[in-house]
């Protein structure tokens, strides 16, 4: 997920700077209040280790490998501001060392990688989590999903970012400066990527690194828990959702249709013709509930009703994932003894 | 994926990270143009170079600046295998993934057709080459910062340029332990691999991975506790000061000038 630089216009690399910023200064701030004295050097050696994760070819179920990025994984164990600082220094020194990264793209790569895919990734951790025990199956099932969530966000973001070059910057003849892609191609070639390599990578490790510390250092897991009563936060962020989701026909007031969704139709009237592979790809795929609106009723409940749908599918899903996977891990992975300790 | 061939995997990736950071080391205190040249001035015009590799907007210029930063090579004193090799480790990659497909896919003008069939359209060969050119022109010009500037140099600049002492001094000591960590960290897996004949299988092997990870976590929590003890028993009091002797030659001045001159022209290129 390192954009090099050459993939962004300057004037979004500069926009993700200016978007980075605020997130480095409160996490100084933060790191500095948190850690007192102990700040340098416990920081230091936190990105060395987030730096070593990096490093780590990790052998996936079918014989393929991949790096994992760990941020989620040190925002559980260390704080996400802690991970904000720890992710982005890496990032600075593999930009500067190794040439992994560009220098100007780095505050895209930051927010990417930095910003968005720890706290995702944290949050998802903590709505799962709740106030269950520290060992608790159900705080691993949260360190997986939420890592897993987490690095696909943040890819779904970068894929944002470079998706949107070519209809902002092009010459006067059409030909895209920069990245050449729109958001048609590059969201999905982003997520499905994540979705399938790195998004495992990621919970592979987040799942075994925080298995072995529940095992063996839960002390260090609880000390970053803050002693703050949020047990219903889940409830919170379910009512939230739900208030989201009556919100949607607020798009209806918008004109158009949303970047990139144009039937085929729509991008007649918009273009003039119809690209050839998509009209023959139009008939494809009926989506269940057409243009999110359910016959029968108007505009407006159904737009509503469509979103209620689609938040209950998703609930499911990630429900369904979880139990998998904490039913997994029950009874798939006994402690092994044989294995020896790491040197 | 066979347990040996995952270990020598992971060894050999630990052991080109090392070796890529002792060589860089080495290079920065060759003599050479930009080695002698203060680190702020580097800075501060290398990465004015590549924003004016992001502003340029023909494929003559951005050629041309390659063949600048390869000038520069030449001048520092870089091994140009190296060089080369640093920077051709991420072409092929994007080549092949990004830009090919865009010689096929951008509609346009046609360039090259084949039985009546537009096959490479003008569009799509100058958007290709406009990305390979903006990849391989910034690269070099961040491997040319890289490779001339040793790490505390590089520091005491960003320090100058206003960056927090703490953020300074937590990238300067990042990098000593890094060098730390990963030679540990090599020295579990050679462990590892010393133990075991045959290999283990993927599951096992991310197990084992696991515990390695978390062993890698608990060394650098303890460790950075010894460190710390370290810094408070030679008088640490939470305050980071950084240590800069940085004056400017008139080498300094003379390069500062060339560059802006050079940006301007490259803009004057582009926007008039």
């Amino acid at each position: 997920m390192h954009i090099p630089d050459g993939y962004l216009s300057p004037i979004t690399a500069g926009t993700m700077y200016v978007v980075s910023t605020p997130f480095w200064i409160v996490a100084v701030q933060h790191v500095r209040k948190a850690l007192t004295r102990r700040t340098v050097p416990a920081l230091a050696l936190f990105s060395a280790f987030a730096f070593i994760v990096m490093m780590f070819n990790i052998p996936l179920p079918g014989g393929t490998t991949g790096h994992a990025v760990g941020g989620t994984l040190l925002a559980i164990v260390l704080g996400p501001w802690t991970a904000v600082i720890g992710v982005s220094v890496v990032l600075a020194i593999q930009a500067l060392l190794f040439g992994d990264g560009g220098l100007i793209a780095f505050g895209a790569n930051c927010f990417n990688m930095a910003v968005v895919l720890p706290w995702v990734g944290y949050f998802i951790y903590k709505v799962i989590s709740g106030n269950s025990d520290i060992a608790s199956k159900r705080r691993l099932v949260g360190a997986v999903v939420g890592s897993y969530i987490g690095i696909v966000v943040a890819s779904v973001v970068a894929g944002i970012e470079l998706g949107v070059q070519p209809a902002l910057f092009h010459a006067a003849d059409g030909t895209p400066l920069y990245a050449p892609y729109g958001l048609d191609v590059a969201l999905p070639t982003m997520a499905i990527g994540h979705l399938a390599i790195a998004g495992p990578v990621e919970a592979i490790v987040t799942g075994l690194v925080f298995f072995y510390l529940q095992k063996s250092q839960s002390s260090l897991l609880a000390k970053t828990e803050e002693p703050r009563k949020e047990g219903k936060l889940w409830i919170v962020w379910s009512a939230a959702l739900v208030v989201l989701a009556f919100a949607t026909p607020l798009g209806l007031l918008a004109a158009g249709t949303a970047w990139g969704e144009w039937g085929v139709g729509e991008l007649k009237d918009t273009l003039g013709y119809v690209p050839k592979g998509l009209e023959s790809m139009a008939g494809f795929w009926k989506a269940p509930i057409p243009d999110y609106s359910v016959p029968g009723l108007g505009n407006v409940p159904g737009y509503i009703i469509s979103a209620l749908i689609g938040l209950v599918i998703i609930g499911v899903l990630v429900w369904l994932l979880a139990r998998w996977i904490s039913h997994k891990k029950s009874s798939g992975q006994k402690p092994s003894v044989k294995g020896g300790s790491a040197v | 994926m066979k347990g040996k061939s995952f270990l020598a995997g992971n060894i050999s990736s630990f052991t080109q990270a090392l070796e890529s950071m002792v060589v860089t080391e080495d290079l920065c205190r060759a003599p050479g143009l930009l080695q002698g040249l203060d680190p702020r001035v580097k800075v501060i015009t290398l990465v004015l170079f590549i924003i004016l590799v992001g502003l340029a907007q023909s494929l003559p210029i951005l050629i041309l600046i390659f063949i600048f930063a390869f000038v520069c090579v030449i001048l520092s004193k870089i091994p140009h295998v190296h060089f080369l090799k640093r920077l051709f480790i991420f072409i092929p990659l994007f080549t092949a993934v990004i830009a090919i497909p865009a010689l096929f896919i951008t509609p346009g003008v046609p360039l090259l057709s084949l039985a009546g069939r537009t096959i490479i359209t003008e569009q799509g060969a100058r958007t290709a080459g406009f990305l390979i050119m903006r990849v391989v022109d910034s690269l070099s010009l961040g491997l040319l910062l890289v490779l001339t500037t040793p790490w505390t140099k590089l520091l005491a600049a960003l320090r100058w340029l206003r960056l927090p002492s703490l953020i300074v001094a937590v990238l300067g000591m990042t990098y000593r332990y890094i060098f730390l960590l990963l030679h540990t960290t090599n020295a579990m897996f050679l462990a590892r691999r010393s133990r075991i004949i045959g290999g283990f299988r993927g599951g096992e092997n991310r197990r084992w991975l696991g515990r390695a990870l978390v062993t890698a976590m608990m060394k650098s929590q303890y460790l950075s506790e010894e460190v710390y003890l370290a810094m408070l028993s030679r008088g640490y009091q939470g305050e980071v000061y950084i240590l800069s002797d940085l004056t400017m030659r008139r080498r300094d001045y003379l390069w500062a000038a060339f560059s802006v001159v050079a940006a301007l022209l490259i803009l004057g290129c582009t926007y008039l």
